[in-house]
């Protein structure tokens, strides 16, 4: 029986062939057997090859994950998965889209901790901003939380991409 | 795995390219006669199949030619069933044919008990034509979105461009690694357009990115041998990935269960995997299993589990599951390992080739095993065996289903046959009663534990052995999930022998209600069965009927002499329970070996909400 049940995120690369059907039997998968998604992103990443590149943030036991990554690997159409939680070092980052309504000091507040957070002004009418923040997922949330009392109408982001670190490809 | 005699394993998608292929003119052809010669060239001898708009195309190029048989079923459902019976008694990949909509759906089931089983399927799906895709057509379904999760993998093909080769690929895919059903959907105008024929690559070549791991890690082999030769109470536990490896993989661990003196026990998938007959074989384990075998799983040491997935029918309760032992486990696929068990050693690799090197190892490392535990060990195992779990109280007034079976056996014994089952008590009973001595000869429903699998599993059998004795255990309640088949028996004169255990209930049901809900049989009464014998007669097949123990030796001599399909209703004792039984929730250590031991049994909360 599993010896460790105490549950972890992982965050998972899958290099799959783009073809219709492969988000699907990805998604399908995680719903069928009752895993947990927390985030997901797919595009494809190698054209001449025609592969995409899918980035899975997952929680479980360690026989769980274990289970998510072969069942993964069994999909015929994937050519790799690769659990970067558990191979060394890793980056993770995402981007989020934060519009805000207001005036006056809210609006001056918004825009000196934008500067704080490197997050671009991509769009501005005189009551509103939409800024544009990266950075991993604690970033993204700090700021968005931040912009909540100052007028925050909608955000939108991305989910997590993210790569090991040095020189190696996946 | 499954090959193709003189074939290369694989077809893979750059390969082509590398293929001379004709120019259009010289070699054009319709869709649906690409598709017919790609499964001529996969060796494809027969297809079972029911038509309909979707697939005309198909049939006329089918009407056009000699190589390909199609055996025409009366329910797409039987014709998935019939192709996994003939796919499971010759290792070879079994084709199906059938329309879009509602012949895609009725396919369901079939697809998902030949994925729970590990059964190599092609099943082709009529389309309807690409332009209505989406449109909620006539009979249209999305086909490869209802199949996603019941098959290995599954294709929709868009480009007449495309057919041949998605066709090579789906052979590959459903015979190689863990084998498994895969869909190939075909809309009709992909059917109709023409384009040149793409063969089979002539050398093997890798697939772009499934690429199954059958060669076993060596360093594993050294550690396997180590523990199997350091083990005071070991037991071999294998199961249908032997089956699925082909008959050779069924000797090589036959030769070593014997050479290490193990005691070895099968899991209803592996039956006929170890010669029944010899005296290291335990018998069957898990909830319905022997006594000993179950036993010797629960007190090993060592657990040497080959191409078995520690299914639940086998573990019971996890936290009990052989708590002392260290386990090894083979298999072929990464996903089954550590799944629902955690293991010590995991041997990723084909159940053949790991026992070839293992073989190898142990004989030239001739370790010395420990022959003074090995005896004990095997005096405690007969201990077990000497409380003879199988034993029933038999009658002269009525006919128990284990006799039944006996007997079927004895007269069955000496000749060339094969049995597949139904599912329920009956299913138990024959797998606890008759031997198997070679792989390949019983074919059952055991993930999905399908009602109405075992007649035109049965038909597929005999369409791939003509002269053999192929008969269906049945229980009274599955055989009329696909009775219709006696029709298709009929018309190709398949001899196939259904043998009813008749007790006019859902047996099976009916246990676990008496068990574990106070005897309450709700809906478990076989109501208003129609007289057997004269539906035999309607479909043109022979009826038998037996009630007395004292007849029915020659009732199934009758059976066996006769050349026409049979039914034999055999009317059995009603309330026989299927014995040994680890209730849900239970452990190894906890089972009932008879009806005067339900007593002492309470079925846990946990165990009640379990199946
Ligand atoms: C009413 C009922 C009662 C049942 N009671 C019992 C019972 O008492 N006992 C029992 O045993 N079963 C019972 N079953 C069946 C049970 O549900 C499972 O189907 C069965 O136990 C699974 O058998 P298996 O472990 O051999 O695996 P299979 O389903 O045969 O799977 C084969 C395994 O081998 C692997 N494999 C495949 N090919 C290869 C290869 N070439 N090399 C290596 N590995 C390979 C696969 O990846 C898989 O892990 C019952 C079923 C029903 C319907
Ligand atoms: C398609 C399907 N529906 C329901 C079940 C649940 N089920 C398992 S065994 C059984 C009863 C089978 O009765 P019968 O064929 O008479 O066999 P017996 O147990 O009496 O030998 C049922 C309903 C099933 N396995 N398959
Ligand atoms: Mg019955």
């Amino acid at each position: 029986m599993s010896k460790d049940s105490a549950i972890v995120a992982h965050t998972i690369s899958v290099l799959v062939a783009n073809e219709p059907g492969i988000l699907a039997r990805v998604v399908g998968l995680f719903s069928g057997r009752g895993y947990n998604i927390e985030s997901l992103t797919v595009a494809e990443t190698n054209a001449k090859e025609s592969q995409s590149r899918i980035t899975i943030v997952t929680k479980g036991t360690p026989m769980i994950i274990e289970q998510i990554k072969a069942q993964l690997d069994r999909l015929v159409p994937v050519y790799r998965v690769r659990d970067l939680t558990v191979e060394g070092p890793h980056i993770e980052r995402e981007l989020a889209l934060v519009k805000v309504k207001g005036v006056g000091e809210k609006r001056v507040e918004a825009l000196r901790l934008a500067d704080v957070f490197r997050a671009k002004v991509i769009d501005a009418k005189s009551d509103s901003f939409v800024f544009e923040v990266t950075g991993n997922t604690d970033k993204v949330q700090t700021f968005i939380g931040l912009m909540e009392s100052l007028g925050l109408v909608d955000v939108v982001r991305t989910g997590i991409v993210a790569m090991s670190r040095g020189g190696e490809a996946l | 795995m499954f090959r193709r005699a003189a074939k290369p394993p694989f077809c893979g998608t750059f390969v082509m390219k590398e293929i001379a292929v004709l120019k259009p003119e010289e070699s054009a052809t319709t869709g649906a006669d690409l598709l017919v010669k790609a499964l001529i060239d996969e060796e494809v001898e027969v297809v079972f199949g029911y038509p309909g708009g979707a697939v005309l195309p198909i049939y006329d190029s089918l009407f056009k030619q000699n190589r390909l048989r199609h055996i025409l079923v009366r329910h797409e459902q039987a014709a998935v069933h019939a192709a996994e019976g003939y796919a499971r008694s010759t290792g070879k990949v079994g084709v199906v044919l059938v329309t879009s909509g509602p012949g895609a759906t009725n396919a369901v089931t079939g697809l998902t008990d030949a994925l729970m089983d590990s059964i190599p399927i092609v099943c082709l799906t009529g389309q309807v034509p690409t332009h209505l895709i989406g449109n909620d057509a006539f009979q249209e379904a999305d086909t490869t979105g209802i199949t996603r999760p019941c098959t290995k993998h599954n294709y929709l093909v868009k480009s007449v461009s495309d057919l041949a080769r998605s066709v090579h690929e789906a052979f590959y895919v459903a015979r190689s690694g863990r084998p498994g059903p895969v869909v190939i959907d075909l809309p009709k105008d992909v059917l109709m357009n023409k384009h040149e024929y793409v063969a089979p690559p002539k050398v093997a070549v890798t697939h772009k990115s499934y690429r199954p791991q059958t060669q076993p890690d060596p360093r594993k082999i050294e550690q396997a041998i180590e523990m199997i030769a350091n083990a005071k109470r070991p037991v071999f536990y294998a199961g249908g990935g032997i089956i699925n490896s082909g008959p050779k993989a069924s000797k090589l661990l036959t030769q070593l269960v014997h050479l290490t003196g193990y005691p070895v026990t099968n899991t209803l998938m592996g039956l006929g995997a170890f010669p029944a007959s010899d005296r290291q074989f335990l018998g069957m384990l898990g909830m319905h299993g022997t006594y000993e075998a179950n036993l010797a799983m629960h007190g090993c040491d060592v657990m040497i589990n080959i191409g078995a997935r520690f299914d639940d029918r086998i573990t019971g309760n996890l936290t009990k599951f052989s708590p002392g032992s260290k386990k090894i486990h083979v298999d072929i696929d990464p996903s089954s390992i550590n799944k629902n068990v955690h293991v010590d050693l995991a041997i990723v690799g084909d159940a053949g080739i790991v026992l070839e090197e293992l073989l190898k190892a142990w004989k030239a490392k001739q370790p010395k095993v420990d022959q003074k535990a090995l005896k004990a060990w095997w005096a405690e195992i007969d201990g077990w065996r000497g409380r003879n779990c199988l034993a029933y109280k038999p009658s002269k007034q009525v006919i128990k289903p284990q006799y039944a079976l006996e007997r079927l056996y004895h007269h069955i014994k000496d000749k060339d046959h094969y049995i597949t089952t139904e599912v329920g008590q009956h299913q138990m009973w024959a797998a606890q009663f008759l031997k198997f001595e070679q792989p390949n000869r019983w074919m059952t429903s055991g993930g999905l534990g399908t009602m109405g699998y075992g007649f035109p599993a049965a038909l597929g059998v005999q369409i791939a052995h003509p002269e053999a004795l192929v008969i269906d255990v049945a229980g009274e309640a599955s055989i009329l999930m696909n009775i219709q088949e006696l029709s298709t028996a009929a018309q190709y004169r398949l001899p196939v022998k259904i043998f009813v255990l008749n007790n006019h209930y859902m047996g099976m049901v009916r246990q676990w209600q008496e068990l574990l809900h106070g005897g309450r049989y709700s809906e478990s009464y076989s109501e208003s069965l129609p007289d057997f014998v004269k539906v035999a007669d309607a479909f043109g097949a022979r009826g038998l009927r037996c009630d007395d123990p004292a007849k029915l030796d020659d009732t199934i001599k009758e059976m066996i002499e006769l050349k026409h399909p049979v039914i034999v209703d055999v009317i059995v004792d009603e309330k026989e329970n299927c014995f040994p039984m680890i209730p849900s929730g239970a452990a190894h250590n906890e089972m009932l070996l008879g009806p005067d031991d339900k007593q002492s049994a309470k079925v846990s909360e946990e165990g009640m909400v379990l199946v």
